[in-house]
């Protein structure tokens, strides 16, 4: 932390950088090129803007989010795969004066945990939900995800991903923006500068319409796995610009707040 | 204590459970427990800061029940044999979490579909742990309506104490039929424990972690090993069984939940033939009171075990009772109910 090798009384100082409060100092153990520590990050910053870090209660399952309890010093519970938006909704039901937030890869939230996710985001429950989709399962070893895309080689589709056995890519967020329970669904990456302030923005948004009790708000994240997609971290932006973002094109879906 | 009412089994647990304070209850409908989804959608509303929450699935009602029970809620599901299936990971997760639920499974006929009908085929799946890993659920297991509702307040209070989920394990016949009951008087909230320990948003202290992960081998270790020290706990102060006619009879019938209602009527019965029988009846089936059951087994030459399955509470039977105790099984499965008279006969053949 840069507030901690000066001899500047803390008080005459304005803090420029660092970690955000809502966030414990210590090092991300994600993989390097993977845009999970800069969407947690972005996340820690809305906390902080938004004055909740005391009233927020994070979740997040397995794999490469289930660390969300290391790197924030908020309240966090660890729901088993898929069932993230289940355990979202119980916590907020039970405690509807909290801020409540899932967050789940692609595997978890648009395969094991589909139903799961698909009926919190019918009943409009009043939580927000970051959606990480980087096309595969990271954690496991490079599996083909529902958001593989067609022709993608994956450890569990080694000659490509072909329609004809699997099926297409997943397009949760536009099924979703089909039904009338959300309240926002869009989808960021967070690859340049003004793409993470345009993630950013959608993340306070986010949190924005629970406080103000408007309902569900998903908010996708493009991500980048260049260890499991075989490429060095600036040829993974490269693919997520050419390729991913072809098929999962950013922007908001629906805004209804 | 207060009213006396008629009400049905899934009714009268229903209630009892909003009495002793559960404020979520999460469920999707399933036969023979219907009516208990259906109370607790008309009166749970009424509960301040109450929900009711019809979930997507067995799989969303029992997570949503983890969520609740982090934020320090107390909080019930409910289902009947394949929702409780489905509801196994979940569970699991509560278990290995160390988080207070209750869970009540108005037990039916199976394997897989099976059918509608009263049957006792859960009893290795709700003692045993009944999902993946190392654990075990206080498992209660009531005989009647009024036992239903009181072992069901009773479960609230036990989960909290010991963090833990708890399984109130019932039978269709149990779920369906009506008996005069007399509710518990309904729980201030101040009579339920504080939970410094729940995810209810970190004002003034750090963060709180709700999670059953430890990657360190050493670390998940020490989070079981801590789990069953309190299960030793449990097993010195929660045990819980019912002796009835025991004194001077030779054959002893070992029945929990419905049957031993049953077999009431067939020491009755018994008596009128001039048999003296006794009956054993758990009402912790975990933990299995097998300590009494072994005190017992050294007065009786035999102990009969009567069930709705093919013979699961026999192997704790077995393994509790003193050497070169005969024991025998007598079951009913897909859902038939033995009647007092069928159960006699059985006995005969060790009288």
């Amino acid at each position: 932390m840069s507030d901690k090798a000066t001899s500047v009384k803390k008080k005459d100082m304005t803090k420029v950088v660092g970690k955000p409060d809502s966030m414990n100092d210590t090092h991300f153990s994600y993989c390097p090129g993977c845009h999970h520590g800069i969407i947690n990050r972005l996340i820690g910053e809305a906390i902080d803007e938004l004055g909740i870090q005391e009233e927020t209660i994070g979740t997040a399952p397995v794999g490469c989010s289930v660390f969300l309890y290391k790197w924030f010093d908020i309240d966090v519970v660890q729901p088993p795969h898929g069932r993230v938006s289940a355990v979202a909704t119980g916590i907020k039901r039970a405690r509807p004066d909290k801020t409540v937030f899932a967050y789940q890869g692609d595997g978890d939230f648009a395969s094991i945990g589909t139903n799961n996710s698909v009926h919190a985001a019918n009943r409009g429950e009043n939580i927000t939900v970051f959606f990480i989709n980087n096309t595969l399962y990271g954690m496991t070893g490079g599996e083909m995800a529902p958001t593989t895309l067609i022709g993608q080689k994956t450890t569990t589709t080694p000659g490509g991903r072909k329609a004809k056995d699997f099926g297409y890519p997943i397009k949760m967020s536009e099924m979703l923006a089909r039904l009338d329970g959300p309240t926002y669904i869009t989808r960021q990456a967070v690859y340049d500068v003004p793409r993470i302030k345009s993630a950013k923005e959608a993340i306070v948004k986010g949190f924005r319409n629970q406080i103000e009790g408007k309902g569900y708000s998903l908010i996708e994240i493009l991500s980048a796995c260049p260890i499991n997609w075989g490429l060095d971290p600036v040829e993974a932006v490269e693919r997520i610009k050419d390729e991913v973002e072809a098929v999962y094109p950013l922007g908001d879906i629906i805004d209804r707040g | 204590m207060g009213e006396m009412q008629l009400m049905r089994g899934n009714e009268a647990i229903a209630e009892s459970a909003i009495r002793a304070g559960c404020k979520n209850y999460f469920a999707y409908p399933i036969t023979p427990q219907a009516e208990l989804l259906q109370w607790m959608a008309v009166h749970m509303p009424e509960v301040e800061g109450g929900t009711f929450l019809q979930a997507e699935s067995e799989i969303g009602a029992i997570n949503m029940v983890y969520g609740a029970a982090s934020a320090g809620e107390r909080t019930m599901t409910s289902s009947s044999s394949p929702g409780i299936s489905l509801k196994q990971e979940g569970i699991s997760y509560l278990a290995g979490a160390n988080l207070p639920a209750v869970i009540v499974n108005i037990m039916r006929g199976g394997p897989g579909l099976g059918n509608i009908q009263p049957a006792q085929g859960d009893y290795f799946q709700a003692t045993k742990g009944g999902g993946h890993g190392d654990y075990h659920t206080i498992t209660l297991a009531p005989s009647t309506v009024p036992e239903a509702a009181q072992l069901t307040y009773d479960a609230f209070d036990l989960a909290d104490k010991y963090r833990t989920p708890v399984t109130v394990l019932a039978d269709g016949m149990i779920g369906q039929m009506m008996e005069p009951v007399e509710l518990p008087e309904r729980k201030d909230r101040e009579e339920i424990p504080q939970k410094p320990w729940a995810t209810t948003g970190a004002q003034g202290r750090k963060g709180n972690v709700i999670k059953s992960f430890a990657l360190g081998g050493e670390d998940l270790k020490a989070m079981n090993l801590a789990r069953f020290e309190r299960y030793e706990e449990i097993k010195k102060k929660e045990v819980r069984s019912e002796e009835v006619n025991v004194e001077g009879s030779e054959v002893v019938i070992a029945a929990f939940g419905t049957v031993a209602r049953i077999v009431k009527s067939t020491i009755r019965l018994a008596q009128e033939d001039g048999l003296k029988i006794g009956l054993f009846r758990p009402i912790t089936v975990w933990p299995f009171p097998g300590e009494q059951l072994n005190e017992l087994s050294k007065r009786v030459d035999t102990v009969l075990t009567v069930e709705m399955n093919s013979g699961q509470m026999v192997e704790d039977v077995r393994l509790s009772v003193k050497s070169g105790t005969e024991t025998p099984f007598y079951g009913e499965v897909g859902g038939v109910v033995p009647t007092p008279g069928g159960i006699l006969e059985e006995v005969k053949q060790y009288v």
